[in-house]
């Protein structure tokens, strides 16, 4: 069992909404062909310019940027979809929750998937690396990372908690 | 290791033929150890020891191959290894 308190419950409900807000698909032009977009294919899908998105999106063919090309317009809005998707089921479960939030494995896929886009969002923004760790976690009060990394490690403990939580039962 | 000698000239069966994509991990300094081990065994249903195996292997030397197949399920594959939030490629195994 994971406890999250009020405050703890409200900053999710706020990451969250940020994440569904960060991770929503550029509105498509007047001329973008109505069919392909019914069916969810792109017409132009380039690597997001954005560190985070690109972490998230990143190309699927590493020596190809053709086949990396082919591969977004057919794959990315479907997982843009599906993390919006675990954000929003987070989102729900806080907002029904009483004292106790209780999940089935679903939404545990959910909150797990939610809760790495949220710490690679973050993680990306401190630039954190495996070796910088340490350092960010004894950055002063008055860095302005320092709140954030408080934010990304307890959302690391959160994380890893569920997971062992989730192979208990496996 | 030993080797059969009867199967040293045995073709290779159309499903071996057909599977020279694999799919790799790469390591990333975000992705927790326990969660990438999680997913191997939940999407994989690799058991926990092969799972850990693999999850060193990205850890320890950068990346590894983690499923083979064709080019199609190659695919299928990456594209569930990004919805978990893992860096995933395929390519042709060369």
């Amino acid at each position: 069992m994971l406890r999250i308190d009020e405050l703890e419950k409200a900053v999710l409900a706020s990451l969250a909404e940020q994440m569904i807000a960060f991770v929503a698909p550029a509105e498509t032009s007047d001329s973008s062909d109505p069919l392909a977009a019914i069916v969810g294919i792109d017409e132009v899908a380039e690597t997001p310019t954005d560190p985070a998105l690109a972490r998230m999106f990143p190309a699927a063919y590493r020596d190809d940027d053709e086949a990396a090309g082919d591969f977004r317009r057919f794959t990315e809005r479907d997982l843009r979809a599906n993390k919006i998707a675990n954000a929003s089921n987070v989102a729900a479960c806080i907002e029904r929750s009483g004292e106790k939030i209780v999940l089935t494995g679903d939404e545990a896929l959910c909150w797990l998937g939610f809760l790495n886009d949220i710490r690679i969002a973050i993680g990306t923004r401190l630039e954190i690396t495996e070796e910088n760790h340490d350092e960010l976690a004894e950055l002063t009060k008055e860095d302005p990372r320092s709140g954030l990394f408080d934010v990304y490690d307890w959302l690391t403990f959160l994380q890893d908690s569920l997971v062992q939580l989730q192979l208990l039962d496996s | 290791m030993s080797v059969t000698p009867v199967e040293i000239a045995r073709p290779l069966l159309a499903e071996e033929v057909d599977r020279p994509w694999i799919t790799i991990v790469w390591n990333d300094p975000i992705n927790l150890m326990s969660y990438v081990t999680y997913v191997f065994m939940t999407y994989f249903k690799y058991d926990r020891t092969k799972a850990e195996i693999l999850m060193m292997d990205v850890h320890e030397r950068g990346k590894a191959v983690v499923s083979n197949g064709t080019r199609e399920e190659m695919e299928r594959d990456v594209t569930a290894l990004h919805s978990f939030g893992l860096w995933a490629t395929l390519q042709k195994d060369d």
